[in-house]
């Protein structure tokens, strides 16, 4: 479906004139075949992990007859190491020329796809949570070196629709894990035991496509050899054994990279949870009880479905503008919170579809921005850097957002993080405004050819 | 794509070997965890004999309750004389996941199997397991109770987190009347004061009523990673915290006291409760004969009889332990669930 989405939108395939193409052959694909893979790993694995997420509650409570309130006291904690985890995944996969990228990779994927089995012989909370803390490592190393994979294969006018391709097809495989697990046992009844072991098989799968039809390095596809390398702070040989590597400090001196960072903060800061925003809803919109568990279900199909012509827009517009606009889309979200009717399914559908959206504009486009900002050796830590920034200033806002609700209510709250959020894209625009004008298809920071 | 150390026919010839191998191993769990299904529906030599027939919840001294026994009957509520709880069982066809009964009147948290997705729903019964009406819930059912005059009935279930790999559970307990006049959907609405405190937090959870009365009830609240047995009341829609470290708390008949789960200190994480009496006068705490660990609501046989569940064979058994500290636990019944005792 997102495959068909892409083939027929020509304006951005184009690459920009004397730019060179390491992809002639497949102009009409403007996807590169790497980035294609990746999102199909990505797909593979999501299923396999969204099985687990949507049997485990049941799992828990029906099978193991444990009370599992109380369970996300360590959730801080796991957050917090896999920001860490991120930083140091990200690090080490711009080693060797971008080779690291995709060993870091399969090491994430492939911790994750061994907590599965893991699931089978541990029963108890304790242990189950260190089993989910492991998994949730396994990802917080991939991200990075799978997103600077991702923007090394693309064409770099053509990276936001690219990472719009990854991410629908991500969230493709995270939608339809919980009906793979359904069908499981539907099909053997209380066979939690087959869906962890199939949830292995699956990720085992996605190891496996990874290490076969990613190619090692993946640095000259889009942005010419290793020696475009120029534009880092330090250069070396093409095929230097010992890659140049970008401290984070250093990173952080690019001013546009420090923007960026900064925004991604700011934004996070005021960027209240999935879950709290489910939470407001149902409690502002007195929602019926059974329809809770398909709220998520709601933003993941607007994110699906907009997220590649989402990615195409930010060609376009510019990324940073739409990952500024994208927010300015939760902002009507939480509006709708905030207004005094209660519109009922309209209202619901309504701030779920702004709740998509804002992923789509700002998930892999803030991804494609990084790319803009970060020299090609030093990708991986350039994404790992703002992804953590973001990560753990949403999580402050969680904090915040629970510390207001206690201190306030929850209409308070909201209208806070709304007003934060309003002051966060002020704040944001003005510090990316002197970046030029707002990066159009050749930001000025492509300096790599 | 031409930097790959294997041609593409290799590639591709590996790929589809993993995927016959992977498909074998996922196939093969499959089908034996389906097997294995098969065999729970099939009767077990040695349990106990289950019959289909009548079954009434106003019907005098009789165990009702979840019959975990394998065979066609599994999950179904089923009746068994008080003199006689180890004899053959009458199973009502209605299945549940949670139940409890009182005065004629049933609650049953049940799994609403639908093309896409199981959803859950709460049904109240009349004295002849006929449905009443039903609400849709938001999570996984754990506990149920009905208020002794029959008119009111309670039920909490968990709502699982969203997010990746998420780990945070929340609990959300309803309570109704059986007329289905007023509904409060959301305890956690109630205002909630802990030493004389509002508490307006969002990490409020409530779980496990037992009703005094009607408009009374005791429940577990929890914040800030505490737990409190509170007095709620349905008419001023308050929740007041009386002592702490008290979760699935269960009135005893005459209201003087409360049978709950405590977390003990120095235990075992994965086993952290143990199985008390609070008396509600004096708030001195008793500890019960029974040492292991506790995850139930417990259930007042009689004015000094506590039956609870513990994992068994068939995934639980019922044992009781008498309130007041002293006696050894014993096994009730096997393959049990969520008893209710009619006087």
């Amino acid at each position: 479906m997102y495959l068909a989405d892409g083939r027929p939108a020509p304006a951005t395939s184009v690459s920009p004139g004397g730019r060179r193409t390491g992809r002639s052959r497949r102009v009409r694909a403007a996807v590169p075949s790497t980035v294609l893979v990746l999102g199909t790993v990505s797909l593979i694995t999501d299923v396999s992990s969204e099985m687990v997420t949507a049997v485990l509650p049941l799992y828990l409570v029906a099978e193991l007859g444990l009370s599992p309130q109380g369970f996300g006291v360590l959730d801080g904690v796991y957050n917090g190491v896999s920001a860490l985890v991120r930083l140091v995944g990200g690090r080490l996969s711009d080693r060797g020329g971008g080779a690291g990228h995709k060993a870091v990779a399969a090491v994430g994927y492939g911790l994750s796809a061994l907590c599965k089995p893991l699931l089978l012989l541990v029963h108890s909370l304790p242990l189950i949570g260190a089993v989910l803390a492991v998994d949730r490592t396994g990802k917080g190393l991939r991200t990075a070196p799978r997103d600077a994979m991702i923007s090394l294969a693309a064409e770099p006018a053509a990276r936001g629709r690219a990472f719009g391709v990854h991410r629908a097809m991500d969230t493709a495989g995270a939608l339809c894990g919980p009906l793979v697990a359904f069908v499981l046992l539907r099909a053997a009844a209380e066979g939690y035991d087959a869906v962890f072991t199939v949830s292995f098989c699956v990720a085992v799968l996605g190891v496996v496509v990874l290490l076969l039809f990613v190619p090692g390095r993946a640095l000259p596809a889009a942005e010419g050899t290793a020696g475009a390398t120029s534009a880092g702070p330090t250069s070396a040989g093409p095929r230097a054994p010992t890659a140049p590597r970008t401290p984070v400090r250093a990173l952080l001196r690019r001013p546009e990279m420090r923007r960026l960072t900064a925004c991604a903060v700011l934004l996070g800061l005021t960027t209240v949870s999935d879950s709290f925003l489910y939470l407001t809803l149902q409690r502002r919109l007195d929602l019926p009880a059974g329809w809770f568990p398909l709220l998520p279900l709601g933003t993941a199909a607007a994110f699906l479905s907009l997220a590649v012509p989402m990615g195409a827009i930010a060609d376009r517009v510019g990324r940073r503008r739409l990952f500024l606009a994208g927010h300015l889309v939760l902002l009507c979200a939480y509006g709708l919170l905030l207004a005094p009717f209660s519109g009922g399914t309209a209202l619901v559908c309504a701030v779920l579809v702004l709740h998509g959206a804002f992923y789509a504009a700002t998930d892999g486009v803030l991804a494609a921005a990084t790319a803009d900002a970060v020299p090609a050796d030093a990708r991986g830590s350039g994404l790992a850097v703002v992804q953590t920034g973001q990560t753990a200033a949403r999580f402050v806002c969680s904090l915040a957002f629970g510390a207001a609700w206690t201190a306030w209510g929850d209409h308070t709250a909201v209208l806070a993080a709304a007003v934060g959020l309003a002051l966060a894209a002020a704040l944001s625009a003005r510090l990316l405004r002197p970046a030029g004008p707002a990066a159009g298809p050749n930001s000025p920071s492509e300096r790599t050819s | 794509m031409n930097r790959m150390p294997l041609s593409r026919t290799a590639r591709l010839l590996i790929l589809l070997a993993t995927v016959i191998v992977l498909g074998a191993v996922a196939v093969g769990a499959t089908l034996a965890a389906a097997g294995r299904a098969d065999r729970k529906d099939r009767t077990q030599s040695g349990g106990p004999e289950v019959t289909p027939g009548t079954v009434r919840l106003d019907g005098p001294h009789q165990g009702l309750f979840r019959n975990m026994a394998w065979g066609p009957h599994r999950d179904e509520i089923t009746a068994v004389p008080e003199g006689r709880l180890t004899g053959p069982r009458t199973a009502s066809g209605v299945h549940c996941l949670r139940f409890h009964a009182a005065a004629g009147t049933g609650i049953c948290l049940q799994a609403v199997h639908g093309e896409l997705r199981d959803s859950y729903r709460a049904v109240l019964l009349d004295s002849r397991l006929r449905e009443v009406r039903h609400y849709d819930v938001a999570g996984t059912p754990t506990r149920a109770r009905v208020s002794p005059s029959g008119r009111t009935v309670a039920w909490t279930v968990f709502v699982s987190g969203d997010s990746y790999a998420g780990t945070a559970f929340s609990t959300r307990t309803s309570v109704v009347d059986t007329g289905g006049r007023r509904l409060d959907a959301n305890l956690e609405t109630y205002a909630l004061t802990v030493g004389g405190h509002r508490v307006r937090a969002a990490d409020i959870n409530v779980w496990g009523v037992t009703f005094a009365d009607d408009t009374r009830f005791y429940a577990t609240a929890a914040t800030g990673g505490r737990t409190y047995l509170v007095r709620g009341d349905r008419g001023t829609r308050t929740l007041r915290a009386l002592h702490p470290n008290v979760e699935c708390p269960s009135l005893s008949p005459d209201g003087t006291r409360i049978a709950y789960k405590k977390r003990v200190a120095g235990a075992d994480p994965d086993a952290p409760w143990r199985l008390y009496v609070l008396d509600l006068r004096t708030l001195r705490e008793t500890a019960t004969g029974e040492q292991r660990n506790i995850d139930d609501q417990a259930v007042w046989r009689d004015g000094h009889t506590l039956v609870y569940s513990l994992p068994g064979d068939y995934g639980s058994d019922l044992w009781t332990v008498p309130a007041d500290g002293t006696g050894t636990p014993h096994r009730l019944l096997s393959a049990a669930l969520a008893p209710a005792f009619t006087r």
